[in-house]
């Protein structure tokens, strides 16, 4: 009775056992056979799925295939920059020309807190960027007017203000260090430019300013050789 | 003795009014036509031939090695940089002057490089409809101003519609883009995985690369537009008259499957700027494609509609590295491609990014 007992437990721990481990090899194969013939089969890339899947995909299974996240590699082969640090290599600022380095004037100016519509200087910057809740001082440092100011009270220079254009809008600023958001121009697998968020928003009205359309093309019954 | 020609049977019909005299077509009835219709058509015949003999001739001694050469994918490489070096030298002399100056026109063939699949993506939550694009496209591309050929087409569609194409405008012009309520979507080729367009040409003038870009050899293109009909995009464009370039506007770095000048007759279309993308500068040195080491894996510039969009909408990277800018868009964002039910598996792909 206890050796068939026995008999009949080895035979299913060696049945499954058995089945797993082909299970296991036949997968490890599929796989090494997937790896190794990626030019053969380029409509079967794991890139091309989720555009038929991403719709319906559950937000878990979104957040499960996210690598690029903790690591924003930006860029192919190129010198990786941006994930070793947070800092990246951009553009120089747009600054109005001679209007830095600020301290040439605001060294010796006393300072005045006080929130206010400026009618001496500045009168050209109209602020339309969450101006209800905001204004000069909650970007620019007050103590150095060189740098900018994060809401924690860290100085970041003005060829970093990225930094501070992230605080609020995180995702955008996400998209823009892996390169998904913003103009790039350089090369698909080496070094691109980046350009800082104020190159093409004006940080005191960041909308967009519509314009005007390239000519349209000709229609093609007007169309002669 | 009469001979009877089944055309000029009719008796009241005159047999050849340019060689009828007044007098014959007075005795109109009367004229037959089989007297003089022997010593005619030998005339004519001989010289018909003649003429044609004349002809081939000519186009022969013309055309010179074109007319020969073989099949694209099945020369070898010196007769590709034959080919390729005639081609320079006949651009060369054509365009003396073009858009840098006097820098000499280089054609280029670069082959595909191993371990790459192009991919594009193109945000319609930025798109603003600008045509930048467009007319960045020509300008790299050498297509023809007159008569027009574009190869992107941007669409002004209603958002309340969504993704209908039916309803979608071409020709928009208002004063500022974009609209309120109204969205922009640019068409060029997309690139298929399955495209239908080379499985009907005659002759195998068009074909899939192995990086996936579709090209043409105009070359051997014979022109009978059957791929314009087949592909679901409206992509490719056929030059009905030769095209016209200006000399001054010419883009001189030209590959020879992508923007080189085209001739009468032959079909066109997108080729995520072959000339630029695949690798024509050397990963060390920055040198052109012509100059590099072939053993070192070059990098490639973005196609053209990448650099100019203004906002930033078109993106392009290779489909096979994982940490390309395109693979980043297919994992997070929303991705869709047109006309998904028709099975051609674009590699274009919208997506948005908010």
């Amino acid at each position: 009775m206890k050796s068939r007992k026995l008999l009949f437990v080895t035979g299913v721990t060696l049945t499954v056992g058995v089945s797993v481990t082909v299970g296991f090899l036949f997968e490890t194969f599929r796989q090494s056979r997937a790896d190794s013939l990626p030019d053969m089969r380029p409509a079967m890339t794991p890139g091309m799925r989720p555009a038929a899947a991403a719709p319906g995909m559950r937000p878990a299974a979104m957040a499960a295939r996210r690598p690029a996240e903790k690591q924003p590699v930006p860029v192919a082969g190129a010198p990786a920059v941006a994930s070793r640090s947070d800092t990246l290599e951009t553009n120089p600022p747009p600054f109005s020309k001679g209007i830095f380095p600020c301290s040439q004037c605001h060294e010796d100016m006393e300072l005045n807190a006080k929130r206010r519509t400026l009618t001496e200087e500045h009168k050209n910057i109209v602020l339309k960027h969450d101006e209800k809740n905001r204004w000069c001082l909650d970007c620019h440092n007050a103590k150095d007017r060189n740098v900018l100011r994060l809401a924690s009270g860290k100085t970041v220079k003005f060829s970093e203000s990225y930094k501070l254009c992230g605080q609020c809008h995180g995702t955008i600023y996400r998209d823009w260090r892996v390169g998904v958001h913003g103009r790039r121009k350089g090369f698909w697998n080496g070094k691109k430019t980046y350009l800082l968020c104020a190159t093409c928003h004006n940080p005191h009205q960041p909308k967009f300013k519509r314009m005007k359309p390239l000519p349209p093309p000709v229609r093609p019954e007007e169309i002669r050789p | 003795m009469t001979v009877k020609h089944p055309l000029f049977d009719d008796p009241s019909r005159c047999a050849d009014a340019r060689s009828c005299t007044a007098a014959d077509c007075a005795e109109r009835a009367s004229c037959q036509a089989g007297q003089r219709l022997p010593k005619l058509q030998a005339s004519r015949r001989g010289f018909l031939k003649a003429t044609a003999a004349a002809a081939a001739a000519l186009s022969l001694a013309r055309c010179g090695k074109d007319v020969f050469q073989g099949r694209f994918s099945e020369l070898s490489k010196a007769e590709v940089k034959e080919i390729i070096s005639g081609l320079e030298r006949e651009y060369r002399k054509k365009y003396p002057v073009n858009r840098k100056g006097k820098q000499l026109i280089t054609v280029t063939a670069e082959p595909p490089q191993p371990g790459v699949v192009f991919g594009y993506g193109l945000d319609l939550t930025r798109c603003i409809g600008c045509r930048t694009c467009v007319h960045a496209c020509v300008d790299e591309n050498n297509q023809s101003r007159k008569p027009q050929i574009q190869w992107i087409k941007v669409l002004e569609l209603e958002k309340r519609r969504g993704v209908d194409l039916m309803h979608s405008d071409p020709y928009y012009n208002p004063p500022k883009v974009p609209e309120p309520g109204k969205y922009y979507l640019p068409v060029a080729c997309q690139q298929c995985s399955n495209p239908p367009c080379t499985r009907v040409c005659p002759v195998k003038a068009t074909w899939k690369e192995k990086d996936g870009i579709v090209v043409v050899d105009y070359n051997w293109c014979i022109g009978c537009r059957y791929c314009v009909v087949a592909c679901p995009y409206g992509a490719r464009h056929f030059n009905w008259a030769e095209p016209t370039v200006p000399e001054e506007e010419i883009e001189p770095n030209m590959h020879y499957l992508g923007n080189r000048p085209r001739m009468k007759g032959v079909v066109e279309k997108c080729t995520f700027c072959i000339q630029r993308v695949r690798a024509p500068v050397d990963q060390r040195t920055g040198k052109p494609a012509a100059e590099r080491d072939q053993n070192i894996p070059g990098k490639g510039r973005y196609p053209a509609c990448v650099e100019a969009c203004p906002v930033g909408a078109r993106k392009f990277g290779n489909l096979l590295d994982p940490k390309s800018e395109i693979r980043y868009i297919l994992e997070n964002k929303r991705v869709l491609v047109l006309k998904e039910e028709l099975n051609t598996r674009p590699k274009f792909y919208y997506f948005y990014a908010t």
